[in-house]
């Protein structure tokens, strides 16, 4: 795995994607925390990073899928798959290997936004007057939907031909899983079941944690996501390879 | 360590890929995979090295069934794909490096450095895969299949697409690296099979037509024999046809009698005698493989 692993981290470093994605990640969080009239945290006056957490989401909607977009569809086209699949690897560590690839890139771009956290408990009255607990939820509330996202991407990868059928359907299931059954659920047809189809997505797991509250349930809900997403690629190659 | 492939088929969807074909290639041979495209040469080597299942049949490396132990098969064979597949963004020693790595080799600099003194590549290491010609990317590819030194060898068409001088070059890697493996390779280059190979098997449409030893198969095929026969004059084939034999007319006197029942040389020193033709020489012909293949694989 660890093979593949670098492998991964080395192409997104020679094809410039790795510096991209960071890049224009921290401009435009940046930009929305800073700048923007609407969202800036200057003029909310608060010191809160609400608005890293609330939009952060909808910013890797677009840019994980297009850092996994082309994990196996790039690989598929060029006939490496062939390759990848003669060597001596298990599926599911080239699976796990792209998977962590493009987890760790956007880890990489989310580490620089820890400066915001200290610029803010900075400017707190009085200094250090921010919610540490729901910031700290928040990031690993974050990280796991990254994670979730990420696995998508994989899965989107796997099941496209070509990487921009790739990118459309991971962004597509990365809003379903995000924010559809949320909006699903508020449909005013379900009764009682309304609860449970909003458990299935994301965003009501992803509150909990930004309030600070770590619920084992929810971890284990967005760990469990991850594991069934991969499992179902592992699926979906073997099939493919019958 | 042998390659033993048993009742192989492959079925995509409704069309039959490989059609229950078995043979065993062995140790320190070099098998001639031979067929016209489609024939289902790259099915039964992406079979043989575990990248796609099989309908039926299995495939034995050394004794054990890719299906059901892959990766110990996977890190005994070494596997040029068909078309090259490479990363173009690597560089070429982080490429191997890669490779080396994914079979876990120990000495992974010093190997690379092996292989590429091996394939020629010295010139070369320090670039782009992207950046080398044809007859370069051959040869990573062939230093790919070679780097964990494999005893098994398969080969989908690895001279494809190289001018005279690359060949000559990878035919020499080949040969040298193949001996004390098994090897399998396809080509479309006849002289090539009688350059290098032991033993060849022929395949057409999914099923094995030929399966021999290079040196038999050369001499006779389909109880045809051939003579070529020179006269001093021009004769009158007819006569010949009469007599049951197939003639055919070549260059200056020249004809290539031959006959499928029995030795033609017979029948021809009758008919020589008793219409009292000068004869001045009389040679048999060698089958050449091209024919052999043709003959083969022809549609009925």
């Amino acid at each position: 795995m660890i093979t593949i692993l670098k492998k991964e981290i080395n192409e997104f470093l020679n094809s410039f994607i790795a510096y991209v994605v960071i890049g224009i990640f921290l401009i435009g969080i940046g930009l929305l925390m800073w700048v923007f009239p609407k969202t800036n945290v200057l003029d909310y006056g608060y010191a809160t990073m609400e608005t890293l957490f609330s939009i952060g989401p909808y910013i890797f909607m677009f840019l994980i899928p297009a850092i996994t977009m082309k994990a196996f569809a790039e690989e598929k086209r060029n006939g490496t798959i062939e390759l990848l699949y003669t060597l001596p690897f298990r599926d599911i560590e080239i699976i796990l290997g792209k998977f962590t690839a493009g987890l760790v890139l956007v880890l990489f771009s989310l580490l620089p936004t820890l400066v915001y956290f200290f610029s803010l408990s900075n400017l707190g009255n009085p200094v250090g007057n921010i919610d540490s607990a729901g910031v700290a939820g928040s990031y690993i509330g974050l990280v796991l939907l990254a994670g979730v996202f990420a696995s998508l991407g994989i899965l989107a990868s796997a099941l496209a031909g070509n990487q921009i059928v790739s990118f459309i359907l991971a962004a597509f299931l990365c809003f379903i899983f995000y924010a559809g059954f949320d909006s699903i659920a508020s449909i005013n047809v379900w009764l009682d079941s309304s609860y449970f189809i909003r458990q299935i997505g994301i965003l009501a797991h992803y509150e909990t944690l930004s309030k600070g509250f770590i619920d084992f349930g929810d971890v284990v809900y967005f760990l469990s996501m991850i594991v069934l997403t991969l499992y179902f690629t592992r699926i979906i190659l073997t099939l493919q390879r019958r | 360590m042998s390659i033993l492939v048993q009742n192989l088929t492959k079925i995509y969807g409704t069309q039959k890929a490989l059609d229950n074909i078995t043979f065993i290639s062995e140790k320190g041979k070099i098998t001639g995979f031979l067929g016209p495209n489609g024939a289902g040469k790259s099915t039964t080597m992406k079979i043989a090295t575990g990248y796609i299942g099989a309908t039926y049949g299995k495939v034995l490396v050394d004794g054990i069934d890719v299906n059901k132990n892959p990766l110990k098969v996977k890190q005994i064979t070494g596997y040029l794909p068909e078309h090259n597949p490479l990363y173009l963004e690597m560089y070429v020693r982080e490429y191997l490096t890669f490779i080396a790595s994914a079979y876990k080799i120990k000495s992974i600099k010093r190997k690379v450095d092996e292989m590429v003194a091996l394939v020629g590549l010295e010139r070369e290491k320090g670039k782009k895969i992207r950046a080398l010609s044809k007859g370069y990317r051959q040869r990573v590819g062939l230093a790919q299949a070679l780097i964990h030194d494999p005893q098994i060898l398969i080969l989908d068409e690895p001279t494809s697409g190289l001018d005279p001088n690359q060949l000559v070059e990878i035919r020499r890697v080949i040969k040298h690296a193949s001996e004390s493996k098994t090897v399998i390779f396809s080509t479309h280059i006849m002289q090539e099979v009688e350059a290098l190979c032991d033993i060849v098997v022929i395949i057409n449409k999914g099923k094995i037509v030929v399966n021999d030893k290079i040196d038999d198969l050369k001499s006779l095929q389909n109880n045809v024999v051939t003579y070529k026969v020179e006269f001093e004059n021009q004769v009158n084939i007819s006569i010949f046809e009469e007599a049951g034999l197939a003639i055919s007319v070549g260059d200056s006197n020249q004809y290539h009698i031959s006959s499928t029942k029995e030795d033609p040389r017979k029948a021809i020193m009758k008919i020589v005698g008793e219409y009292e033709m000068p004869l001045v020489t009389i040679s048999k012909v060698k089958q050449s493989l091209e024919k052999v293949f043709q003959e083969s694989t022809k549609e009925p």
